[in-house]
Formats: C-alpha cells, structure tokens, sequence
C-alpha cells in the first residue's frame, strides 16, 4: 500500500532550483551517504572541477538570477481518500479496515463528541472552571491513533482527548481530572483537559504551547537509543507551530535522525487568529522539507486519509530513523475555549458549514452506512448509550492507576 | 454646606416664602472606574499623544485582548498602532526590543507573565542590559506588561508571580499596581519612561471597580515610578504589599481597627527602584514590619524588604523581627480549597500581625 505522497518530484541536479524546491524531498533507500554516516563523507577537493565545493548545501550552480517563489496559491495537495460524502475515491487507498476496528473509530469520535458537550454545559452551569472542546477535530485524532502500536508515545498540546479517548482511557478519569476531584489520579493539580495517564502513553498536557515539540524529539532519541521499535507522535496547532521551540524541535529531529511524527492539526484558528495572520508560507508542511523532513498534507476530516498517513508514517519512521511531518487540514468548530466566544470573529455560516458538510463523523457514517455496518436504528441506540456512559460512568475503569 | 450653597444659588425668581425653593448641591456621584478600564484609558491617551507609541501581542487587536484590556484601541488606531502577532512571545518580544532600539515605543503584552519565560532572554539580556552595555548610547523604551501571579482556577503554569524575577535586574524597572488610580498612572509613566518597564498587572483585579479620584482623570495623570503610597495610616504595624494583597491588608488592617490595632498599609506600587524610604519612616514610627506578597517566599520580594530593613536605620527601631506573609512553597494546585490555601488570605496577614505583636 502506497501512500500517495502526491505531487513527489524527483529532485535531480539538473533540473536546478528553478522547480519548487519546497515540495518532498525524495531519495532512494537510506538517505544518502551524507546522512547515514556520522561524519559527512566529502567529495575528493579538484580544482579543475568547477563543481561547487561549499559544505553548507548540495547543490550545482546557477548563472541566473531568480528567486524561489514561496508557492501558496498551489500549496502542497491534500491526501484524501474518501470524499465529503464517504465515499471511497481511489479503491487502491482504501485500507480495508476491519469492521469492529471502523466502529471502534466511529464510537471513539461520537463518544468524545458526546462528553464534550456535557462537559461543556457543566462548565456553563459552574460545576467544572473550564473547559475545551474538540469539535470538529475528532477524525485527527481517532485516525493518528489507530495507526500507532499501543506504546507508542504520544505528546499532546491539549485539543488531543480523541487518542486517549480511542486507548480506551475510562471515562470516569477524564471527568475526574476536569472536576480536580478525589478520584483525579493527577490529585486535583492541574485545570480541565490536561490529561496524563502513563499506562497508556500520554504524556500530561502541559499549558505553555509548543514546550511539547523538543521534549518530543528527545523522547524519540531515547526511543532510538533503546532500540525499542516504538514511535513518538507530537501533536500541535498551527499557532504553536509560530513558536520558537517548533522551529528547534523540527531541526533537531532531523539532525538527529529521531523516529517522531510530527502531527499538525492546522484547524484555522489560534483563538481568534487566523491562519492568514499566524503564517504567510504554504502551512506547516511546507516548512518539512526546509528542515529535510519527509512531509505530507492530509484531508483531517477524513479518517482513513489520516490513518493511511500516520501508519505508512510510523512503519518508515521507526525503520529509518527519520521524522515524519503530517498536517491534517481541519476545522475547529467550536470556541477555542469555555472563555472564548469565537462569534466574535468569524461566521455563524462558516462554523455552519464544516458542521454540517464536512465533518469527520458524519463522513464515516456515510462510509459505515454504505458498507451495511451501521444504521439509523444503531445510531439512535448508540447516541441514547453514550450519553447514559458519560453521566454515570462506572467506577474502577483504570484497573491499577494509570 | 449644602443649605449655604443653595441659598447663594437661589434662582432669581422669586418664590413665595412658603414655597422657598432652594438648590440641594450634593457631591457629583464619585466615578468609579474598573482597573481594567483604567489600563485602557492609560493606553489610549499616550497611544493619542504619542504616535510612536504602539501595542503588539496575542490578541491584542480585533479580539480586543485576551482580557479585554485593550478594547476598542484597534477600532480607534487601526493595523498600524495595534498588532496581532503569531504565536511567539520570544518572537513578538524580540521585534518590540528591536523597534524599541530604533525608536519607537513598544507596549509589548504577554498574555500573563508565566508565559513572558518563553521570552525572557529578549526582556533581560536585550531589553534590561543593553543601555548599560551601551554605555549609555542604545536606550530601549519599552513596556512589557499583563496579567501577573495567581489568577482563579488556572494552576500552576498560569499562576507564577514573577515580582521577584523581573525585580531582580539591574536596567529594568518594575511596577505593580494595584487598584485603578495606580494602574493609570502607572501604565502612563512607564509609557513615558525611557527605560524598559515591566508592568505586572493582576487579572483577578481587572474586574474590580474603585473610585477615580478627579486628578486621575485628566490626560497627563501620572505616578511617578518608585514612589509608594501609605493606603492607610496607622501607629501600631507597618504592613507592605503589592498588587491584590493590598487589597486584603486593608481587609485585614479593618478587622483588626476594632480590635485596637492600628495598622499602617503601604501599597509598594513599585517593584523596582523599591521605595525603601516610605517604609523605612513608617516601620522607624510603628516598630513593628510584616510584609505580604502572592508570590513564593524564596527570594521574594519580602525577603528584600527585610534585607534592607536591616541594611539601614529601622533595624533598630523593630521591636519584633519582621514576617513575610507569602504564597505557599509549591506550584499552584489547580483544585479549589488547594488553591485557596496556597494564596497569602485575610486570616493569615492576621495571624502574621498578631503574632509579630505578641497578642
């Protein structure tokens, strides 16, 4: 199974630099002698060769003067493989999921979806201080997920319960945290959403945005260090992806060869900020390359793209010892926090919009319904269900403490 | 006064001596301004007077601020004077310093103090040092200001005090206001101020309406930078403070007024340059010293107080040693009676005075 990087162009000596140097860098097998040695293997120095010598870029010359131009009117395509209304586009990137694993994908979303909402009344009627949705964002994480082992592990920013909620985190712990009540295995020291639970991999969400990045990489330079066939996914924005820590984390995955996977949620807002004002280049993974990381854009709304990605990720990262950098295209419906009211800088007909004809589980419901694997009379039972599991949700899920 | 004034504005008229109509003048109803709209008026009236003056931030513009402090200005100064920055307080403190240095006048706002540390070596080794390193050739008229110590519910990576952090530097100045009249003046003089300036605000004091004294209200309102302000005059204990907790030493200084206890409440308003000879006289007539902060005890801003209370002439007018009355030793909790019990309240400024008084 290919996943379709799209749009890869070999990039050849000759061709120069003319062509949009910014799109992924390919390279056969490892990565060159350069890279795989420890120290770089340098051409023999002649004189009468009028190749350039410089050790900063490899490269040939150029006698015209021509800037790079940053390409954001066609950026780089996005990967999807079902369209808006679940239906498969190219059957040779279909993944052919099992069915109890798709409706395992579907109930991770809807149940997340189903005690965000709760969650969220309870702040507006003062049970609980705060709180943040993931509305909209839920096949970025249901999908990154399903594509990794079990152990791997996972840097969250703090828009992420859908990985915790698809590693079958009880519900009553997530309810636990947000109240800072006794049951809260974090003993009542952190504010609502800052999951943690280390039996399943997820490291505590800390505030400070992007302080996950380095720490990430670090993680996955241990992991190679062990040898532990285990991958490192890092979640973010794409405001965090503005801080400076982004920036030294993406270099030093990829000088020190780290088997991450960098995991953008570009959702179009950071608070009020839009994408317009946040960057002016082609996104996030645009930057990938500028760093010689392996890139890709992909359809975050569309649950089987996202898996394809992250799983031809993880195999490749961990057998090559290289970062992976995916930016998953999605919308964040809701505000961007219980404090926030995100009518003040965007239309009521724009959130509309992605709720109503885009949204991640509405188009793998299409997907199940067209299978036979789901029906209207399941998806009554099954919202009635979850929201009975949310409000009295059984005691002792954890088994041992996380 | 009321009946003398009435009857020297008696209307012309005439009126019937049953019927003497008379002129009640009562005072205008006092203007009661809330620290943050007071922050806004400070902002706006050097953005006016000054055109180099200008803010950038998170938030800041059409979003009127994280905290609503800067409403309206980007409705009022447009692109030019308000900016939105990206996310990267290294990154947006960085360009303040380098506007700064070439002449403009920053208003650079971090969306609170915790996350200022993202920053840091921009305000302290670029904005603190530089007119120094300099020789004096390269000022940096900068003013980094937000929301500062604990806030309600918002745990331990938004609730740091950093007094004593940024109070620590040579080549920066620190305020810390604390009601309305303070923020105004405050925010005003640092912005006319030469000098980088921290301004720590509170967001918990953002809210809180307090009575705008006519001085405060006129466009060149301004307190100077390193002078304290004796809040309320007592004879038996000086209480120091700064930010929310003046707030409770007055709470406190109440309680105990009927007790018998007088307590004089200096509100510090300046970090740094600290107002040592405000204190210095008033513990020199009391004999008697607690202090109070949000902040950690460590190093704090108590401690330098004490320091130099013993460093000058009051050392030997204490009767008792001094007691710092601080946030608990820990990160801030997020669960609510943890939280309360990690901020300095009413009933431990109490305990601190009775204890130093030995009653």
């Amino acid at each position: 199974m290919a996943v379709a990087i799209a749009a890869a162009r070999v990039w050849r000596p000759n061709r120069g630099l003319s062509q949009a140097a910014l799109l992924l860098l390919w390279r056969p097998g490892a990565r060159g002698l350069a890279r795989s040695h420890p120290h770089r293997q340098q051409q023999q120095f002649s004189s009468l060769d009028d190749k350039p010598q410089f050790p900063g870029a490899s490269a040939e010359f150029i006698d015209k003067l021509e800037f790079i131009q940053p390409n954001v009117i066609s950026g780089i395509p996005i990967y999807r493989v079902m369209d808006r209304q679940g239906q498969i586009i190219n059957p040779s990137e279909d993944p052919h999921l099992p069915k109890e694993k798709v409706l395992k994908l579907y109930k991770s979303m809807t149940l997340l979806n189903t005690m965000d909402r709760i969650l969220y009344e309870s702040q507006r009627q003062g049970r609980i201080s705060f709180y943040m949705t993931n509305y909209g964002e839920e096949g970025t994480h249901v999908g990154s997920a399903a594509a990794l082992d079990n152990t791997d592990l996972v840097f969250g920013q703090y828009r992420e319960a859908g990985v915790l909620m698809y590693r079958d985190y009880p519900l009553e712990l997530f309810m636990a945290q947000c109240y800072g009540n006794i049951s809260d295995l974090g003993k009542g020291r952190q504010m609502p959403v800052h999951y943690g639970c280390k039996e399943r991999h997820f490291v505590t969400i800390s505030s400070p945005l992007a302080t996950q990045i380095p720490q990430a990489v670090g993680a996955a330079y241990a992991a190679k260090r062990a040898n532990a066939n285990r991958v490192v996914i890092c979640y973010f924005g794409e405001g965090a992806a503005s801080e400076g820590d982004a920036h030294a984390g993406f270099n030093f995955a990829a000088t020190l060869e780290c088997p991450i996977i960098f995991f953008c949620r570009n959702n179009g807002y950071a608070i009020s900020t839009p994408t317009s004002e946040q960057y002016r280049g082609d996104g996030i993974a645009a930057r990938g390359p500028g760093y010689g990381i392996m890139s890709i854009r992909v359809d975050g709304n569309d649950v089987f793209a996202v898996y394809n990605a992250t799983r031809e990720a993880r195999r490749r990262a961990v057998a090559e010892n290289q970062p992976f950098l995916i930016e998953a295209m999605t919308y964040r419906i809701g505000h961007h926090s219980t404090s926030d009211d995100s009518s003040a800088y965007r239309s009521v007909d724009e959130v509309n919009y992605w709720d109503k004809q885009d949204h991640p589980i509405s188009r793998l419901r299409h997907y199940l319904l067209s299978q036979g694997w789901w029906d209207e009379e399941q998806e009554k039972a099954w919202r009635k269900q979850s929201r009975k599991k949310v409000r009295a949700p059984r005691p002792g899920g954890c088994g041992g403490g996380c | 006064m009321a009946a003398v004034s009435g009857l020297v504005r008696r209307p012309l008229r005439e009126v019937s001596g049953l019927l003497k109509r008379r002129f009640h003048w009562t005072a205008p109803t006092a203007l009661q301004v809330t620290v943050r709209d007071a922050i806004n008026q400070g902002m706006d009236e050097e953005l006016e007077r000054d055109e180099k003056v200008f803010l950038l931030g998170e938030e800041v513009a059409q979003y009127d601020g994280a905290y609503k402090v800067s409403r309206g200005l980007w409705k009022k100064y447009g692109d030019k004077r308000i900016i939105d920055t990206p996310i990267s307080e290294m990154g947006f403190a960085g360009i303040a310093v380098g506007a700064a240095m070439a002449g403009l006048r920053p208003i650079c706002e971090f969306m609170t103090f915790n996350f200022s540390m993202q920053a840091i070596d921009q305000v302290i080794n670029s904005a603190a040092k530089t007119y120094y390193m300099s020789g004096g050739l390269q000022p940096v008229p900068i003013v980094f200001r937000g929301p500062n110590g604990a806030s309600a519910g918002v745990a331990a990576q938004h609730s740091q005090c950093f007094a004593a952090w940024y109070g620590h530097c040579p080549g920066l100045k620190v305020v810390s206001p604390w009601n309305s009249e303070d923020a105004k003046g405050l925010i005003k003089s640092a912005i006319r101020d030469n000098n980088p300036v921290v301004v720590l605000e509170n967001e918990l004091m953002y809210g809180v309406p307090f009575e705008f004294p006519p001085e405060a209200q006129s466009k060149d309102f301004l307190i100077p930078i390193g002078k304290a302000k004796i809040e309320r005059q007592g004879t038996h204990i000086t209480v120091v403070s700064h930010s929310r907790p003046v707030g409770h030493c007055l709470e406190a200084a109440a309680v105990l007024s009927k007790e018998g206890v007088e307590c004089e409440v200096i509100n510090m308003r300046t970090i740094r340059p600290m107002d040592m000879e405000t204190i210095e006289a008033s513990v020199m007539k009391t004999n008697h010293l607690v202090t109070v902060e949000g902040g950690w005890p460590q190093f704090g801003v108590g401690a330098e107080i004490c320091a130099r209370i013993m460093e000058g002439p009051a050392f030997n007018f204490l009767d008792a040693p001094a007691v710092r009355v601080t946030g608990a030793d820990v990160p801030m909790p997020y669960a609510k009676i943890l939280e309360d019990n990690s901020i300095p309240q009413v009933k431990d400024i109490i305990f601190a005075i009775k204890k130093t008084l030995n009653i």
